[in-house]
């Protein structure tokens, strides 16, 4: 017997063909590898939880001597584990201490005596017996500052500091309360730290600022003043991949310090991922590692973290519940008590559903930072490699924010405030350059930044002068005062104050205190003054008055009491004179049109601003033009679509009659038909256009003729709920205001004639 | 004057604005625009002093936060040495930066010549954890 050689591709499924074209298979999946540390946070050769405290020093940690330590372990169990409380606190089993972290009843201050002597195999225990809900209630209440924030990249992939500055203004405006940048040419750097300062001082005094460079220029800027914090300062959960970041927990530690020692706010980075990204996991999973540098950053006495695997985060993005272990180094570096800036500042992932999945767990607890950097800029011009948010994504950030009523600390800005806020920026920064004789900024590149959406729509700069004068800004010693003298001799004293006033914090060093923001009136606001105090449903951090108030504002909100408010758009003009009492017609060829209570009278316009006018003149000349007379009424006792268009049936000589709402929505109905039935119907009023109405006399007019026409093919979107239902809710309420019980039918005499317009 | 209570005097710029001074002993309010531009405030005013993060260590501490305190009281000691101090020694403590006798050596200059001694112990740990690591230069 011959075997058949299969030659032809298998067939496919059309619908494997449409998920094969899913942007989320894009995204890159891999398969767990634990020996080599490709595995979220659960390596069979991650370490067992123990502690050992010997005369107040820890000798034994997770399975571990102390003669064995690496330097990591050497310095979590000298500086980060506190030996008084480690010995009862590891007693206690990981799945009750995740209880007190879930529980509201328990404060944020118990948990704290527990997890200051917790060791990092324990701190992984306890999380592993966690699921992402959990972790959210747990971050709820954990997260340092009662007060959530926000922070954004401002950066440009032509370095271009006239768009740094105008994207800082509006990244300010919007509500972040911290904006950092970085550079493609590292030499533009002074040129742009002073741009991203005297825009994000235009947009809302007290904006924080840094420049992410390597760790010792990053420190200069900001010892001269020219930013105001610092963030970028890595740490690793390796030995060897500490060693490759050139740094040791001593090294980092001494760093800390000697920002605070300028009155620098500063915090750590860490995150999943970057150990077996640079290849020296040992075998460890990505959040036993993670959670090894929380606690470096605790050791080290720095006030906070920025974490959530960050640059990394295609890595734990990779492998199952790799996203769940991103939620729970959040939630650690919050249990240890330190500021955390938690992530979502990475592209992350082709799918937007996938996108919003992974920030949810830091937006609905709420954290320091929801994002460590939503970028502010086009991500094309992101200079971090993209964030998983950008400025495509305001509106629908805000949105999200309205619907759930949590504080994702941004807010809608109208166009003309954000266009005065770029343009007030742009020419700040001319005045400033201006001052100090830098390359100069002109007016053309004012005029094009302050509508441009990135990069692309801006005049090139002539690079070379931006350079030498960005090195002249480091060789004169240009400091942040200079760049307030220069805001006010250019004319933006109010500019310079709020830039002064960052400045001032330095003397008092309020700044340096976990959690702190300054406020657009420059009052610190942290963990000290603003400590969490979340303890259950009622209370907590709320969005409640001015701040609910303004989150409840979005682009477009239909108003309630006006929900008709684009009427003026209707060039002709409808009039209806009520004729007196409508009555059964007797000629067998008429179509008789009911309209709505409001119909014309409240309204002009249909949902989607369709006027009522060219409604009814398409309906009447679709009738007409099949030779039918047409007759219409005014049903004014009901405003349900069945009753008027039933009622109008009933008037009619030919037993046809069409039903026609304010909003749009139309029906053609028969006499003998039940009420509830209907020869045709169109409930998407959105979807509703003259044609259609146009056809629908058309087929109205053939059925009073006996004829049985096609039905005009009745349009779907599915999306037209998510946009219109609201507004039709409301336009319904005002057509049900406008309803009088009991009221008979009155006939109408129908002018339609263009609207004066002079 | 008031001594401080670290659980009510936080932010000290507007609860006790009286405890603060610049290095060069200004009040918070006098650095105004009108001194700026006078050029009676320089750089060197915008700077936090010794006491006030003394001050801040025992607020960190009454919160809590005792390694945040000990960060504070060693960045009080840091406030003597000039910057290009600071960044060099964060240099040497990089990793196979130093040998184990250079970083002593910073460690005694910092004891003998800026009353430092909280960093100092810092820096000798450090020798003795990267020597035992064999992260010290060769």
């Amino acid at each position: 017997m011959k075997v058949k050689k299969e030659t032809a591709a298998p067939r496919r499924s059309r619908r494997t063909e449409l998920l094969e074209n899913r942007p989320v298979n894009l995204d890159g999946f891999v398969e767990e590898w634990p020996e080599v540390g490709m595995v979220a946070m659960d390596s069979p050769f991650d370490p067992s939880p123990s502690v050992r405290v010997h005369d107040g020093v820890i000798v034994e940690m997770d399975g571990k001597a102390r003669e064995d330590f690496d330097f990591l372990d050497r310095f979590i169990a000298d500086h980060a584990i506190d030996p008084a409380a480690a010995e009862r606190a590891m007693a206690l089993d990981s799945a009750e201490i995740a209880h007190m972290l879930v529980d509201p009843k328990v404060s944020r201050a118990d948990v704290l005596a527990v997890s200051r002597g917790l060791t990092p195999a324990k701190l992984l225990d306890v999380v592993k017996t966690m699921n992402a809900v959990e972790m959210m209630m747990a971050l709820q209440k954990m997260r340092a500052r009662r007060t959530p924030a926000n922070q954004a990249h401002s950066t440009s992939a032509r370095d271009n500091p006239v768009q740094v500055a105008a994207d800082a203004a509006e990244a300010g405006l919007r509500g972040f309360r911290e904006l950092e940048t970085t550079l493609g040419v590292v030499r533009y750097a002074p040129l742009v730290a002073i741009a991203l300062q005297v825009g994000a001082q235009t947009g809302r005094p007290g904006v924080l600022t840094q420049c992410a460079l390597e760790e010792a220029t990053e420190l200069e800027l900001g010892m001269r003043g020219i930013t105001a914090y610092a963030e970028t300062i890595s740490v690793y959960g390796t030995e060897q991949v500490f060693c490759d970041g050139d740094d040791t927990p001593w090294s980092k530690a001494f760093l800390a310090s000697a920002y605070a020692s300028r009155g620098i706010k500063m915090r750590f980075t860490s995150g999943t991922g970057s150990e077996v990204q640079m290849g020296n996991a040992e075998g460890k999973s990505m959040l036993y590692l993670e959670v090894r540098c929380i606690l470096v950053a605790k050791g080290a006495g720095v006030q906070g973290l920025q974490n959530g695997s960050i640059s990394c985060i295609g890595v734990p993005g990779a492998v199952p519940a790799g996203i769940r272990a991103v939620l729970a180094e959040n939630l650690i570096a919050s249990t240890v008590d330190l500021e955390c800036a938690s992530g979502n500042d990475q592209s992350f992932s082709h799918s937007d559903m996938r996108r919003t999945a992974r920030l949810l767990p830091q937006l609905l607890p709420g954290t320091d930072f929801i994002c460590s950097g939503y970028s502010a800029v086009p991500n094309y011009d992101n200079m971090f490699a993209g964030s998983n948010l950008d400025p495509e994504d305001f509106d629908d950030w805000n949105t999200i924010q309205r619907d759930l009523q949590v504080d994702g600390a941004l807010r809608h800005v109208p166009e003309t405030e954000i266009l005065a806020a770029r343009n007030r920026a742009a020419r700040a920064l001319q005045g400033v350059f201006a001052h100090l004789g830098l390359s100069p900024i002109t007016d053309k590149e004012i005029e094009a930044v302050t509508y441009a959406h990135g990069s692309k729509d801006l005049p090139p700069r002539d690079v070379l002068e931006d350079l030498k004068a960005a090195q002249s800004v480091m060789d004169r010693g240009v400091t942040g005062l200079d760049i307030v003298k220069g805001l006010e001799a250019g004319g933006f004293p109010d500019i310079a104050e709020a830039l002064l006033g960052v400045l001032r914090q330095r003397v008092s060093g309020d700044l340096l205190h976990t959690s702190a923001i300054l406020t657009p009136e420059l009052t610190t606001l942290s963990a000290v003054n603003d400590p969490n105090d979340y303890a259950g449903p009622g209370s907590g951090y709320r969005p409640s008055g001015e701040r609910w108030e303004e989150m409840k504002r979005l682009r477009h909100v239909v108003s309630a009491r006006n929900p008709d408010a684009q009427a003026d758009a209707a060039a002709r003009e409808l009039l209806l004179n009520e004729k007196g009492a409508a009555r059964p017609g007797r000629r067998s060829g008429e179509v008789v049109i009911g309209v709505s209570p409001a119909f014309g009278d409240v309204f002009t316009t249909t949902i989607v601003g369709v006027p009522l006018a060219d409604v009814l003149r398409e309906l009447l000349a679709g009738v007409e033009e099949q030779g039918v007379h047409a007759r219409v009424v005014r049903v004014r006792s009901s405003s349900d679509l069945a009753v008027i268009a039933h009622t109008a049936a009933r008037l009619s000589g030919s037993g046809i009659g069409v039903g026609v709402l304010s909003r749009g929505t139309t029906m053609i109905h028969q006499r003998d038909l039940l009420r509830l039935s209907n020869l045709e119907l169109f409930p998407q009023a959105p979807l509703m256009d003259l044609d259609t109405y146009r056809r629908i006399g058309r087929n109205a007019a053939r059925y009073a003729t006996g004829d049985s026409p096609e039905p005009v093919p009745s349009r779907n979107d599915h999306m037209a709920r998510p946009s219109w239902q609201a507004k039709a809710a409301l336009l319904h309420i005002k057509e049900t205001e406008s309803v009088r019980p009991g009221a008979e039918p009155v006939e109408l005499d129908v002018l339609i004639r263009m609207r004066h317009t002079g | 004057m008031n001594p401080l209570d670290p659980r009510r005097d936080y932010p000290l710029a507007s609860q006790r604005p009286e405890l603060l001074r610049t290095p060069t002993g200004k009040r918070l309010d006098e650095i105004t625009m009108e001194a700026v531009l006078a050029g009676e405030v320089t750089a060197d005013d915008l700077r936090i002093t010794a006491e006030t993060l003394r001050l801040q260590a025992q607020i960190a501490e009454s919160a809590g936060r005792p390694q945040l305190g000990q960060n504070f009281r060693r960045a009080a000691e840091m406030t003597g040495l000039p910057d290009e101090k600071v960044l060099s020694i964060y240099n040497a403590l990089r990793p196979r930066a130093s040998t184990r006798r250079q970083l002593l050596d910073i460690a005694d200059e910092l004891e003998r010549d800026h009353s430092a001694t909280l960093c100092a112990r810092l820096v000798r740990e450090a020798a003795e954890v990267y020597e035992r690591r064999g992260v010290l230069a060769p």
